[in-house]
């Protein structure tokens, strides 16, 4: 087996079992447990009063919100991974040295502007 | 290794990692969660479940997880009418499914050295994107509970779940970002690398405080316990979004729940505890021959396990001594005040890291 | 030949995957669409894997699939548009050119497989490619400008992001 695939084995191997136990364990109950459906019990708990509206209505544009810039913040810290794991080995090299430790800190400051912009501009108050 | 034998070992790994441990602590820990809580209450807790009425030692404890088992298998499969059917049933195991795969890449036990080739024994998976591998998991855990939130049709529910996808996406950077300094320390992503670095430098306790409280509040907020269970707020919410899940589905639920506490306490352990790593025992006077080997593993495996139950414990005082967070503070918290922190120590940590070169 | 047989499933699940997104028995929901496409993402992270691409095989995970998707699935809960509103714009000249241009591009796809054949297969990858550390030193020591311009692109997302959100509100 090629070793570059050989890790992945277990994984796809234990992902269709993992995939397989919460099926079976679901079923199980499904098989096993009773179904007797009333109209009381169709109807969405609401401290049992019967509900007046659906409940699937437009919410705030805050969670769009919050949504992108998790996105776009998550982005940056994936391009931070490969240069925290390797800035040990960047620092060895006294000539190359001072670009990593300098190149990141300038990422570093664009990406705190971001939030210093977004938290300025009040993206954060959930008032 | 051959294909057989990967196959072969992935099986024997699953049957007894998984299913043999990652289900069982999670089980167990249902019922140590209300008995802690009883402790810590002043009150006895579950004590009346015995099997066949008999005492035995431990047999109220037996006794309460068989009961819960057998409760939850044989209750009404219930399935909301005017919500939707097939989300409806898959959204329990979209939460459990993530929970137990992100066990793949965490080190029970010792592994070869870095730079050295050998099988992990203790290991699911040896992937060398390692911790990352975890953060890419976790972030698929936002489904279960918001689908099964929209998929119930019910106010309590749908509220629910946009708290828990806004909180869980709003930790997750705080999150990823919190290990960054422990990565350019021990210089990997790999958690066996990570762990033989911590033998021979301090544990990342010691070296990463700030990354240690970071990551344990940003786990916590991630596992949705309190403080930080707002979707599941019951003065607020009823049950939050698994206000229409019963019997199965809702174990299904809290198995994938309990079982990411687990999974947050072994990659805590690993990474700010030194994970197989016996404190005051030099990797250096392992490796000459004088302690027999097997026994040595054995006792790494159970020094970790004492690790990871103190990090559960832990996880376990914050959630019964914190009051709830109310909405807007907790996304001030995660926005304002955790992520700039966790760039500060990134900066700090290049910095010292520069300087000291 | 265990490779191809990989590769032609992940393809086909792939594919299989991302067209079911718009297909009626799935893509009349857009939340079952929404989740077929993070189906179809799990799949292209299995041909990078085969591509001994790690690094990427996991952002393709952790990026499309943990966020993107998220963003998408929030709008359309958020958005919540009923079955009415969804049906108007079904069938609209929007559906004929979108099937004109995605046949344009599987037809200059074939082309470009069907010439590259044998010209430049089987390269054997470096040492330390596609890991953690590779991925690393190519970013930092070959393309440090792109990176740092990447930074100033996510400010401007960032930036991009209040401003929308903003205006809407008030």
């Amino acid at each position: 087996m090629d070793p570059n695939y050989a890790p992945y084995v277990p994984v796809v191997i234990i992902g269709i079992l993992v995939v397989g136990l919460a099926a079976v364990i679901l079923l199980a109950n499904r098989f096993l447990g009773p179904r007797r459906t009333t109209r009381e019990k169709a109807i969405p708990y609401e401290s049992g009063v019967d509900p007046v509206s659906t409940p699937r209505q437009r919410f705030s544009v805050k969670f769009y919100m919050t949504a992108m810039l998790f996105l776009i913040f998550d982005l940056e810290v994936v391009f931070i991974y490969p240069w925290a794991a390797r800035y040990s080995e960047f620092l060895r090299d006294n000539a190359f040295a001072p670009i990593a430790f300098w190149g990141m800190m300038f990422f570093v400051t664009i990406l705190s502007l971001g939030l210093l912009y977004e938290w300025k501009r009040g993206a954060m108050d959930w008032e | 290794m051959s294909m057989g034998e990967l196959i072969l070992w992935g099986l024997v790994k699953f049957v007894c990692i998984v299913l043999g441990w990652v289900m069982l602590v999670a089980t167990v820990l249902t019922l140590m969660e209300r008995k802690q809580s009883a402790a810590m209450q002043n009150r006895v807790g579950p004590n009346r479940a015995l099997i066949f009425g008999k005492k035995f030692p431990l047999s109220a404890f037996l006794g309460q997880i068989l009961a819960d088992a057998l409760k939850v298998l044989f209750k009404e499969d219930y399935e909301p009418v005017n919500g939707n059917k097939w989300l409806h049933r898959i959204a329990p195991a979209l939460g459990l499914i993530p929970a137990m795969l992100m066990w793949l890449v965490i080190p029970f036990g010792p592994g070869p050295p870095p730079g050295v080739e050998g099988h992990h024994w203790f290991q699911m998976a040896d992937l060398n994107v390692g911790i990352i591998f975890i953060f890419a998991i976790a972030s698929m855990s936002v489904y279960g509970a918001t689908i099964g939130a929209w998929a119930s049709n019910s106010a309590f529910s749908l509220l629910g779940g946009l708290r828990t996808a806004a909180q869980m996406i709003s930790y997750e950077v705080t999150l990823g970002l919190s290990l960054v300094g422990i990565f350019m320390i021990y210089g990997s992503v790999q958690l066996n690398d990570i762990i033989w670095a911590q033998g021979d430098m301090a544990w990342g306790i010691v070296t990463q405080p700030l990354a240690f409280v970071l990551f344990m509040v940003a786990a916590v907020a991630e596992t949705k316990r309190a403080p930080f269970d707002l979707p599941e707020a019951e003065s607020e919410l009823a049950a939050g979004y698994f206000t229409e899940y019963s019997s199965m589905r809702f174990a299904v639920f809290s198995l994938g729940e309990f079982i990411g506490i687990v999974a947050v306490a072994a990659i805590a352990a690993c990474v700010f505890l030194g994970g197989w790593q016996i404190p005051w025992v030099e990797t250096p006077l392992l490796a000459d021959g004088t302690v027999d080997y097997g026994w040595l593993t054995v006792a790494q495996v159970a020094i970790f396990l004492v690790k990871m139950v103190f990090i559960i414990w832990l996880q376990m005082q914050i959630r019964w001594t914190l009051p709830r967070f109310r909405y807007d503070q907790l996304m001030k918290l995660g926005w304002v005040y955790l992520l700039p922190l966790a760039i500060f120590n990134l900066v700090i940590t290049a910095l010292v890291m520069y300087v000291l070169r | 030949m265990l490779e191809q047989i990989l590769f032609w499933l992940l393809a086909g699940g792939a594919i299989l995957t991302a067209a079911m997104v718009v297909l009626p028995p799935v893509g009349r929901n857009p939340l079952y669409g929404a989740l077929s496409l993070i189906l179809s993402f799990f799949f292209i992270s299995g041909l990078y894997v085969l591509l001994v691409a790690h690094v990427m095989a996991v952002l393709q995970v952790l990026v499309y699939a943990g966020a993107i998707m998220v963003l998408f699935i929030f709008v359309i809960m958020l958005l919540n548009l009923s079955d009415k509103e969804l049906g108007q714009s079904r069938k609209t000249t929007a559906q004929f050119i979108g099937v004109l241009a995605v046949s344009a591009i599987a037809v200059k796809a074939i082309m470009v497989v069907s010439s590259a054949t044998g010209s430049k297969a089987l390269m054997a990858a470096d040492a330390g490619f596609g890991t953690v550390d590779g991925l690393a030193d190519l970013l930092f020591r070959q393309f440090l400008f792109p990176f740092e311009l990447v930074s100033i692109l996510l400010l401007v997302a960032v930036i991009g992001a209040v401003v929308l959100a903003k205006r809407r509100l008030t």
